[in-house]
């Protein structure tokens, strides 16, 4: 938790990953690594499979080539029952928060403490405190998801993410389905959570949030050819790649939130 | 991962300040947390303005450590005159998270009132209430079951809470379609019946028809039949749902198993539930049947009761109470099976909610169909 000096090795790396659902490619030889304490973002438009690079990194969909190791131990070919308590290092925030509909707010970040600790009732309850109001949803936490709006949906997963105190946290489209100032807010949150924990993050995103301006390293996906066409930060993708795709998509983002197109 | 030392902390004193020396590993889920309640009493015995840190011993830390500060902070802050605090010696990426949780953020008020329920489901409820006494030994039972499991498998990830409250969704809002449902088939029965035996003056045997009917088939199926229609059907749609939710997603990726968590509260509570109901039904179907053989025929009350019981011996209850075990376990695992492969859009929930109750039903006719040939061949 406490930053270390020296060049870190990979927290996360895949090697020649391909993904298909049956004998369908979605999306096939994707290499890339992420450092520790680094924010990663796997861009491209929509549909093209980026949910799909996200679920083979968290144990929910077997590659079907290629390996993912996790502080160097591979992780498809561990045992599930290694693979699971390797999981525990990780906190999802899903597309729409996925609460489970039928707890409350509290009960659902509890859930995991529960599980998979031994703590007490008392010292689960200060936990869920203190992690709701890391997401200043403490006054909500008898709340069913169903009361909740969408922004609150997404800030009572992210609590729920970060009941275990994860060391990675992957965010799948974190502002997708929110109004700007909403969205602003949570990449804010995001980040403020960064700092705090220094976890490493991984976002997966078709548009191109504020938190992108803070994204260390990246892989663009293209559905066509059903492959990673360029990899850097998207900052550096966005002044330095000449691939038409990601050009256009960068311009497109950038004339969708034109506070954040930025400087030169 | 390295072995955790313990966490630990010290006062001193120095001039008129505290200082906190904070040690040892901080991790919630290897070291727990540690209770503010010593720390209050030594601040009180120590005559102090300031309060300090000193953090040079500290090993890792997670959210056990921030738990422990912000209650030290609620602490400092309760000393009358309040103390004055220096966070300066504390870990940066700590004071962050000290701030951020300190923002009164985005605080919606929570309270919100539930929509009274409806009716029928009051009923329910007075009855379910009113049957406590049996409803607390099923449960003692189901959860003897779920803990020798658990014993058994070493871990098990079901919730006894869960399987109460859907116990009660299972069990208070079918009582009254059950009366319903089970008084007609009784009343039918006995209707059938009377016009047919009447001719031979035979009537009084009505009341081994009805009985023996309702205790040892109808009773069961019947019930069986709703609860497939119901809740057989809300389970499907439910899992459904949460499949399109991602909530299933969510689960699997903390590494929680879809089977013990969600699977087996529903067939617990549904093989809990159902012999009660099942009980339930018979009274009422034959309850039924005797309005009825009343009506058409010049039976009294007397002569019915007294020839029912002779007509029904205890292994004909034993064999219908083994058979609502049997669908309950069916109408559950069915309603859960389809459920979990249910497709992710929204349209996926409304058919899985109706291939769990076809799919439901034509099993528990199959099952009686199989059910009928065994008895046959064991001649009970
Ligand atoms: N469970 C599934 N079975 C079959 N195809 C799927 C499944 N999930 C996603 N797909 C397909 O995979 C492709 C990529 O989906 P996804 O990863 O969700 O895209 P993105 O997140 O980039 O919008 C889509 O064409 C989608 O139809
Ligand atoms: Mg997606």
């Amino acid at each position: 938790m406490a930053g270390g000096a020296g060049p870190p090795p990979p927290l996360l790396d895949a090697k020649g990953l391909t993904l298909a659902f049956g004998p369908r490619v979605i999306q096939r030889d994707l290499t890339f690594s992420v450092r520790r304490g680094s924010v990663f973002a796997v861009m491209g438009g929509s549909g093209c499979g980026k949910s799909t690079v996200l679920r083979a990194m968290i144990g929910l969909l077997r590659p079907a080539a290629g390996t993912v190791a996790v502080d160097g131990e591979d992780y498809w070919g561990a045992s599930s029952s290694r693979r699971a308590e390797i999981g525990r290092r990780f906190g999802v925030l899903f597309q729409n928060g996925a609460l489970w509909s039928s707890m409350s707010v509290a009960e659902n970040v509890a859930l995991p403490l529960q599980i998979f600790t031994d703590l007490g009732a008392g010292d689960i309850d200060a936990l869920v405190r203190l992690k709701l109001s890391l997401v200043g949803m403490e006054a909500a936490g008898k709340r069913m998801p169903s009361e909740l709006s969408g922004g609150m949906r997404k800030r009572a997963g992210l609590a729920r993410a970060l009941a275990l105190d994860p060391d990675i946290l992957f965010f799948d489209e974190p502002s997708a389905g929110l109004d700007p100032v909403t969205s602003k807010r949570l990449d804010d949150l995001i980040l403020e959570l960064r700092d705090g924990l220094g976890a490493t993050i991984v976002i997966v995103s078709h548009e191109l949030p504020s938190l992108f301006a803070t994204c260390d390293d990246g892989l663009f996906l293209d559905a066509e050819t059903r492959t990673a066409i360029a990899h850097g930060s998207p900052r550096a993708l966005r002044d330095g790649c000449g691939h038409p795709i990601v050009r256009s998509f960068m311009e497109r983002t950038r004339h969708d939130h034109p506070g954040q197109g930025g400087s030169p | 991962m390295t072995q955790a030392n313990p966490p630990g902390w010290r006062l001193d004193l120095r001039g008129r300040e505290v200082v906190v020396s904070l040690t040892g590993d901080w991790i919630a889920r290897e070291t727990g947390l540690r209770n503010i309640a010593e720390v209050r009493q030594a601040l009180e015995s120590l005559d102090a303005v300031r309060l300090g840190f000193d953090a040079s011993g500290l090993g890792r830390w997670d959210s056990a450590l921030v738990v422990f500060l912000q209650s030290l902070r609620a602490e400092v802050a309760r000393q009358v005159p309040p103390l004055g605090l220096d966070e300066s010696a504390l870990p940066e990426a700590a004071r962050r998270l000290l701030a951020l949780a300190g923002l009164a953020g985005g605080s919606e008020s929570a309270e919100t009132v539930p929509p009274p329920p409806s009716l029928a489901t009051r009923v329910g409820r007075s009855a379910f209430n009113w049957w406590g006494g049996g409803v607390a030994v099923a449960a003692l039972v189901g959860e003897t079951v779920l803990r020798s499991v658990a014993a058994f498998g070493g871990r098990a990830r079901t919730r006894a809470v869960d399987v109460m409250q859907l116990m009660r969704e299972a069990g208070a809002g079918a009582v009254g379609i059950i009366a319903v449902v089970n008084g007609l088939v009784g009343a039918i029965l006995a209707f059938v019946g009377a016009v047919q035996l009447r001719r031979f003056g035979a009537g009084i045997y009505v009341a081994d028809l009805v009985g023996i009917a309702m205790v040892r088939e109808m009773a069961a199926v019947m019930t069986a039949i709703v609860m497939a229609g119901r809740t057989g059907g809300a389970y499907a749609a439910h899992l459904a749902t949460m499949q399109g939710n991602e909530e299933i997603d969510a689960l699997q990726a903390l590494g929680i198993p879809v089977h013990d968590f969600l699977v087996l509260p529903r067939v617990a509570a549904l093989v809990a539930m159902m012999p009660l109901l099942y009980l339930y039904a018979c009274a009422v179907g034959l309850f039924g049947g005797f309005v009825v053989s009343g009506a058409t025929l010049d039976l009294t009350p007397a002569a019915f009761w007294g020839q029912i019981q002779t007509a029904i011996a205890g292994r004909q209850f034993a064999i219908g109470l083994v058979k609502s075990v049997a669908f309950g376990a069916l109408v559950a695992l069915v309603g859960c099976h389809v459920g979990l492969k249910a497709g992710r859009s929204a349209a996926a929930v409304g058919h899985a909610a109706t291939t769990a109750v076809v799919a439901g039903i034509v099993g528990i006719i199959a099952l009686d169909a199989l059910f009928a040939v065994c008895a046959d061949a064991l001649g009970i």
